[in-house]
Parts: structure tokens; C-alpha cells; sequence
């Protein structure tokens, strides 16, 4: 029992890592191009912004579990099968790119615009303003929405597990669903408690106190503790 | 209303009026559409700021100033109109479409800009906040740095270097986006509403500290603002926005020579309500050598009348000792043509309260 939970804990991980970094990889630009190109925005293109915001609109709602049997040609495509871990990630990453671009949108639009302005006053082009505004000031933000993204891939995976990914959801279908062993399904209920918190707690720990290097007060994060979402967007860009 | 008086200004400093343009406008217009719906913002703006002088646009909210600060580094794109900054006409360099090409986005970092909001980056350090034009520049780590340290001892900040803005009270943020405005060594300052989210104390060593920099460094120095104090007390010359127009402009001193400025008068106001119908009231404004001149008893004694005096006020605009004074004169204004003449005669500027200024108001048809 010990080796099958251990693998499948490394499993689970080994997925929502890989298709973690290519949510990020892909999503952080693409909610960039969603910024930029947005009435307004410094590379207004509204056709483009329409276009792409369609996509990511469509490519978000779409249920998980349908999404993973409809790119089952493309994963083949680009892993040669349709099982196993590495399978899964394909999926995976797919889905978490959209949904990673959402909230870096949200969290890039939190910027305030004067400080593009002073750049732009300084000279600098579009590149230099998202090299050294939109990012470093929407950093906290952009961090604790890589911890919301990781801890949904979580669940995710979980599903990917029913379909032969292995992983923690394997792990409770198989012997907890279809064999009725409660007791290893509570284990593996229980270890992705302790996975989802640790991983929260790891998220907000870094976003606050790359927050508080901004020279926020520690004393007011402290509390959004319980509302993980919250602490990058609400002070970013005010004026104290 | 009356403006506390500003001390250190005292001395006068005389412009050369033909002095170098370093900032043209002309005809610049800026309309927006958004919806079908136009709204001009800025309607023929002409303005000539002349080499070390610092030039004040003053107006309410929504008169266009700021549409016309930002034209002036094409942070907005005027509709027509062409705007020259140390010779070169930056609306030839700004080419077609929404983006800024090269040429313009050198030429923007030979102009400094400081914003009402400071705009500082939370997430850098101050020394880091003013090395970031110079990283723009392609300056080198060692240079960067140095340049900055010399920036912040210049403003008076040289112990923050490591602070981050949040941990700084406004004024502070203010001296450092000066620094980092002054970080491309411009010739241009413009400043952006600077000292409006500042209290009265603070303003005052913003303003002086913009003062000090304009003597040391010789930079022209454009700022817009909606307090009659800030004109008051640092510029040379200024301009009244309405409406996207200009409707009065030049030298504080030409300023109040001229009869009947609203700016003149709401840079120096006097009050004063006349005790009767049959009684005349007149302003008189003195400047420099008029100052010193006993006029009001001279008038007295010549024509043999009682005069009484309502208001007055001596201060310092824009480092000029200037007095105005409200008399009232006994009779209606034909009894008084030749008092009122003779005051004119000893070079003094006189407005009739109730008739029409003698001269155009100038810059009114410009």
C-alpha cells in the first residue's frame, strides 16, 4: 500500500508540475496579448482581442473530462499515447493555459496605467513596459494565481486519473470507488489535504512577501490568509 | 482672499523676452471621439516657453491642461498642430499609427515628467525607481548607479536609496520622481499637476526645490496646475486655460500691467466694496520704481480730494515686489477723468472698476 500511495502522490505531482509550467509558460503572454490588445491598450488591436478572448472564453468553460477525450488525437499526436502520465499532461496544460491567461489578465490590469505612462515618458517601448511594469508590479497577483492554477490542475488531474493517468484520482477510483476500500480513499482524501494546503500556504507565504518587499505593511496580508485570491490585486498600484 | 507670502523669492529675475523657444506649440488641437461624440479638449493651443524660464498653464479641471502637458512629450497624439521641443518638431517624429518609434522615444527621454501621483514603482527600491530611465538608456550597472546616489543627494533623499516608495510620506515620492525625471539630464522638466496631492507645507519645499533646480541646472521647467499659489509663487511666466484655449498669457510682469488680466487679479487679489453710488472706485497696481513714489498723497494734495483707500496688499509674484491698492475717489468716473489720468501719468496701472479696460487684453487674440 506505502509504494502505491508514493507513487501515485509523485504522480499527481509529476503532472500538475509539468503542465503547471506550460500553463505558465503559455498563459502569462497570452494574458499580456489580452491586456495590450484591449480598447485602449498599447497595442490596441480589437479584432485580435476579440478573437483571442473567444478562444480563451471557450477553451475555460469547456468541461475538463470532455475536453482531455476530444485532444485525445493530439495527444497522441504529441506523446504517442493516450495513457499514462505524460498523456495526461497534454490535456492538462491545455486546459490550465486559458484559465492561467484569465487571471493574468485580471492581475495585469490591476497595474496602474500612470506608471505605463511614466515609462513611456522615459521612452521605453511596449517590450520595456511589460519587462518592467506589468510584471514586476503585478508579480504578488501573478503568483498567487499560479497557486490558484496549481491547486485547480490538482483537481483536474484527479480526473485525468479515471481515464488511465494514474495519480492520487486513480488511486481513489480504483480502490475506493470500485473496490470499496474506504479506508485508502480517506488516505488519499487526506494527502491531498495536506497537498492543497501546503501548496496554498507556500503560494501566499511567497506572494506576501514579495508584497511586503514591496513595503506594505505585513499586519494587513496576514488576514487574506483565508481568502487566497486577495492579497496581490487589493494594494498593488495605490497610492498610500 | 489673500496668499501667505512666499519667502526666498524676493530678488527679480529679468527675462530676456526674445529668449530661445524651447517649447513651441501651434495650433495644436486635440479632439477625441469615443462613441460618434467629439470633445475638444484642446482647441488651437499656441505656446512658446522660453530657455530657463518656468512656465506655468493654470485652469480648471477639464480646461485642457493636461491634454496639453502630455501633447507636449506625445504621451497623446495631437489631431492637428505641431509641437517643437529644443528644435526638433517632435509631431514629425511621432509617424503614423498609435505607437511611438524610435526617434520619439529618444527625444521623450531628453524630457523629464513628474506626475501628481508620483508613478513610482512599488516593486523597486527608490534607487532602483530612479535608475529605471537609465536602464531604458542602455546606462551601465556602475554608471547607473552612481548617477542615481548623485540624483537623490541632489533632492535631498540620499539616505532612501534602499527604501522602497510605500515606505516614503508624499513629498518624498514627489523628490524622487524629480530625480528620476532628472535622470536623462533633460532640459525640459514637465510636471504633471506635481504638488496637488501634497499639503501646503510640502508644496511650499516642492515648488522651492523645483525653483532651486531651475537656477542651478537651467532647466526649463512647464507645469500645470489648478493653484493660483503655484504661479504665484515660481513662475516667470503663465498662461490662462479655458475651454482647451488660451486665453491670456505671458510674463507675470506683463501680466499684471496688463488692465483688466484675470490672471492678474487672481494672482493678486484685492477687496473692497465701494460706500455709494456716486463714488468711484479704482485699482492701482504698483511695480518696481512706481512703488516708491507717494502718489496717493500727491493726487490728494493736487486735485484736492479725499480719497479713501478700501484694500491693499504688498507681495512677491513670481519675484517681483508688486503692490495693489483699492481707492475709492469721491464722484462718478466722468468727474474723475483728470485724477485718473494723472494717476497714468506716474506710470502706474490703474483699472476702473465698472468700464472697460483701455487696452486689449493680450494674448486674448493670439
Amino acid at each position: 500500500m506505502q509504494p502505491l500511495l508514493s507513487q501515485a502522490c509523485w504522480d499527481t505531482l509529476y503532472m500538475v508540475g509539468w503542465s503547471t509550467l506550460i500553463a505558465v509558460v503559455g498563459g502569462l503572454p497570452l494574458g499580456i496579448v489580452l491586456v495590450l490588445t484591449d480598447r485602449g491598450g498599447l497595442l490596441q488591436n480589437v479584432l485580435a482581442n476579440k478573437v483571442i478572448g473567444q478562444i480563451v472564453n471557450v477553451a475555460r468553460s469547456m468541461p475538463f473530462i470532455i475536453l482531455m477525450v476530444a485532444l485525445m488525437t493530439f495527444t497522441r499526436w504529441i506523446t504517442g499515447t493516450t495513457i499514462g502520465r505524460e498523456a495526461a499532461i497534454v490535456p492538462l496544460a491545455i486546459g490550465a493555459i486559458p484559465f492561467f491567461a484569465r487571471l493574468v489578465e485580471t492581475a495585469v490590469r490591476e497595474v496602474d496605467g500612470g506608471l505605463v505612462e511614466a515609462v513611456q515618458s522615459m521612452g521605453g517601448n511596449t517590450w520595456t513596459v511589460v519587462r518592467k511594469v506589468l510584471v514586476p508590479e503585478s508579480l504578488p497577483s501573478l503568483i498567487s494565481s499560479t497557486t490558484t492554477t496549481i491547486v485547480a490542475l490538482i483537481g483536474y488531474s484527479a480526473m485525468a486519473g479515471t481515464v488511465g493517468a494514474g495519480g492520487l484520482g486513480d488511486i481513489a477510483i480504483r480502490y475506493g470507488y470500485q473496490r470499496f476500500q474506504t479506508e485508502l480513499m480517506w488516505i488519499t482524501v487526506a494527502i491531498l489535504a495536506v497537498v492543497i494546503s501546503l501548496i496554498q500556504f507556500a503560494g501566499d507565504y511567497a506572494a506576501r512577501s514579495l508584497h511586503r518587499r514591496g513595503g506594505h505593511s505585513g499586519a494587513a496580508p496576514r488576514l487574506r490568509l483565508l481568502k487566497p485570491k486577495e492579497p496581490a490585486t487589493a494594494d498593488v498600484g495605490k497610492v498610500a | 482672499m489673500t496668499f501667505p507670502s512666499v519667502p526666498g523669492h524676493t530678488h527679480a529675475r529679468v527675462l530676456d523676452s526674445d529668449g530661445n523657444p524651447v517649447i513651441t506649440t501651434s495650433g495644436l488641437t486635440k479632439v477625441y471621439r469615443s462613441r460618434g461624440r467629439e470633445v475638444t479638449a484642446l482647441d488651437g493651443v499656441d505656446l512658446h516657453v522660453r530657455e530657463g524660464e518656468v512656465y506655468g498653464v493654470i485652469g480648471q479641471s477639464g480646461a485642457g491642461k493636461s491634454s496639453l502637458i502630455r501633447c507636449v512629450n506625445l504621451l497623446e497624439r495631437p489631431t492637428a498642430g505641431t509641437v517643437t521641443v529644443a528644435g526638433q518638431d517632435l509631431t514629425a517624429l511621432a509617424g503614423r499609427g498609435p505607437r511611438a518609434g524610435k526617434e520619439l522615444r529618444q527625444a521623450r527621454s531628453r524630457i523629464g515628467m513628474v506626475f501628481q501621483h508620483f508613478n513610482l514603482l512599488s516593486s523597486r527600491t527608490v534607487q532602483d525607481n530612479v535608475e529605471l530611465p537609465l536602464e531604458i538608456l542602455g546606462k551601465s550597472g556602475k554608471e547607473r548607479s552612481r548617477k542615481a546616489l548623485e540624483l537623490l543627494d541632489l533632492v535631498g533623499l540620499a539616505d532612501k536609496a534602499k527604501a522602497h516608495p510605500a515606505q516614503l510620506s508624499g513629498g518624498q515620492k514627489q523628490r524622487v520622481g524629480i530625480a528620476r525625471a532628472l535622470a536623462g539630464d533633460p532640459k525640459v522638466l514637465l510636471s504633471d499637476e506635481a504638488t496637488s496631492a501634497l499639503d501646503p507645507e510640502t508644496t511650499r519645499s516642492i515648488l522651492q526645490l523645483l525653483r532651486d533646480l531651475n537656477r542651478q541646472l537651467g532647466l526649463t521647467v512647464l507645469l500645470i496646475t489648478h493653484e493660483m499659489d503655484v504661479v504665484k509663487s515660481i513662475c516667470d511666466s503663465a498662461a490662462l486655460m479655458e475651454r482647451g484655449r488660451i486665453v491670456e498669457s505671458g510674463t507675470v510682469s506683463e501680466l499684471l500691467a496688463t488692465p483688466g488680466s484675470e490672471l492678474a487679479s487672481a494672482l493678486f487679489p484685492v477687496d473692497g466694496e465701494a460706500t455709494g453710488a456716486d463714488r468711484t472706485v479704482v485699482d492701482v497696481t504698483f511695480q518696481g520704481e512706481a512703488a516708491t513714489q507717494p502718489v496717493i498723497s500727491q493726487l490728494s494734495r493736487t486735485y484736492n480730494i479725499d480719497i479713501s483707500i478700501l484694500g491693499a496688499a504688498i507681495d512677491t509674484v513670481g519675484g517681483l515686489q508688486v503692490g495693489r491698492m483699492r481707492i475709492e475717489l469721491p464722484g462718478r468716473y466722468d468727474d474723475n477723468v483728470v485724477p485718473i489720468g494723472f494717476l497714468r501719468e506716474q506710470g502706474l496701472q490703474i483699472d476702473v472698476l465698472g468700464q472697460e479696460p483701455v487696452l486689449l487684453k493680450e494674448g486674448a487674440e493670439l
